[in-house]
């Protein structure tokens, strides 16, 4: 009863916040998840909601550089700070190394968990960067690949560190 | 899913969080992390009508040792823990916790105190600092107050907080000089609640058991504590039947259930074993310390 009452009338907030290095406005609902936000209002439908229970982690963005589920983080929690999506990972040509190694090392087959896979990834390497297998189990241990495709993934991150050092 | 509507507050400063609380009384929550309350909001399990975001509040996020006690402040992230040498050395029980927590992106965000203040009887946190000590700090409308961590858990998510009331840290006994402790914690998958998990801090003092802290996940309506197997170990050389005793002691003491991750008599002999193992582990971490 209360909750009908409650929905009745939407209760929004302004919202700034950088997405991909560019600033995005919105007048929000306070109750949009930063997923919705990213897929709906913004359009980066790149970012995917699997099991919405903050289990899988298929809508793993990077908030200020840290892995977080975006199912499971308000919208107006992001006020004022970065957020890195799938998107934002590729250059304005070619890809980032990180998507030229699971391209490589077959990373991926249907696809689903991909971006969050990558972004988990960018974020382990960029304070690991030279990780073992162990390290690599043990970041991604939030994101499920249901195609069971992890020595693959497994793979690609470390063929992905090798091109990161080449290049810095 | 979508939460039900409310009004979302980013105070700056606690007083500010705590006057918005007050007026919202019992229809307010406290976000943190986020990643307990966030899920029930989008299962509608619960619906406040104000959300406190404290974030964005000063001074919340240390952990560290202040006046021989270590201070976790209601900011504090699993992740922050899972890093710390200090709790590797000194609070052996709550470093090996950490790294158990839900999994590695969760613990990027979610907080030891939210853990505690959400009183999910499923909840790492809670074993943890049974079986160590701790006080939980509490600001509410009049002023501060402490509430022992063995009186805090008052049923399945239900705590001796007010309406009202913000926990702005944990603090933790210092646990002396021979001291160590363990948490085993058995999950089907990494991110999974424990099917049943056990923590255990030991002090020595000149080779005895000075005091054994001993909690237990998962088999009960909140975090338990495993009194009569404290209490036989309390005075005690370490040896192999003070330690098998006190873990059949801790599995006779529970009422576990049935349910998909395991039979009772499943999970009570898990408790049983699991407690022999932290036990000696601990025994063996006291003595190197």
């Amino acid at each position: 009863m209360a909750i009908q009452e409650q929905e009745a009338v939407a209760i929004t907030r302004p919202l700034a916040v950088s997405v991909n290095g560019v600033e995005r406005s919105a007048e929000v609902e306070t109750r949009l998840l930063l997923v919705h936000f990213l897929r709906q209002t913004l359009g980066l439908t790149g970012t995917h909601i699997g099991c919405d229970t903050t289990s899988c982690g298929a809508c793993t963005v990077l908030l200020d550089g840290t892995p977080v589920k975006s199912c499971t983080v308000l919208a107006v929690q992001a006020e004022g700070r970065e957020i890195t999506t799938v998107e934002g990972l590729t250059p304005a040509g070619g890809l980032h190394p990180i998507q030229e190694a699971f391209s490589a090392e077959h990373g991926l087959q249907c696809g689903f968990c991909t971006p969050g896979m990558m972004l988990t990834s960018v974020a382990l390497l960029a304070e690991n960067p030279d990780p073992t297998d162990e390290d690599i189990r043990w970041a991604i241990s939030g994101n499920i690949c249901r195609c069971t495709g992890y020595q693959n993934i497994v793979k690609a991150v470390h063929h992905a560190a090798g091109k990161l050092k080449e290049a810095s | 899913m979508y939460p039900a509507s409310f009004e979302y507050f980013a105070p700056t400063s606690l007083d500010e969080a705590l006057e918005t609380l007050e007026r919202f009384g019992d229809e307010a929550k406290v976000l943190a992390g986020g990643q307990s309350l966030i899920p029930l909001l989008k299962l509608r399990v619960t619906a406040p009508r104000a959300l406190v975001d404290i974030n964005r509040v000063e001074g919340l996020d240390g952990l560290a040792e202040k006046g021989g006690r270590l201070r976790i402040g209601a900011l504090v992230r699993h992740k922050t823990c899972e890093r710390s040498d200090l709790l590797k050395q000194r609070y052996g029980v709550l470093g090996s916790t950490a790294p158990q927590v839900s999994d590695p992106i969760v613990r990027n965000l979610g907080t030891v105190c939210g853990s505690v203040a959400h009183a999910d009887p499923q909840g790492d946190w809670g074993s943890a600092l049974l079986a160590i000590g701790a006080d939980v700090v509490v600001r509410g409308p009049s002023g501060e107050r402490t509430i022992p961590i063995d009186e805090l858990f008052q049923g399945p998510f239900m705590t001796a907080l007010e309406p009202g009331e913000i926990v702005t840290r944990i603090d933790v006994a210092d646990p002396g000089a021979r001291a160590g402790g363990q948490y085993l914690k058995l999950e089907r998958k990494v991110g999974d609640f424990a099917t049943a998990a056990v923590a255990v801090h030991v002090s020595l003092s000149n080779g005895t058991i000075g005091r054994a802290g001993i909690a237990l996940t998962g088999v009960g309506p909140t975090n338990l504590k495993a009194r009569e197997a404290e209490e036989a170990l309390a005075g005690a050389e370490p040896t192999d039947e003070a330690i098998t005793t006190a873990a059949r002691l801790a599995a006779e003491g529970v009422e576990p259930l049935d349910d998909n991750r395991g039979s009772a008599e499943y999970k009570r002999n898990v408790v049983r074993v699991f407690t022999e193992r932290a036990l000696r582990a601990s025994v063996a971490a006291a003595r190197e310390a």
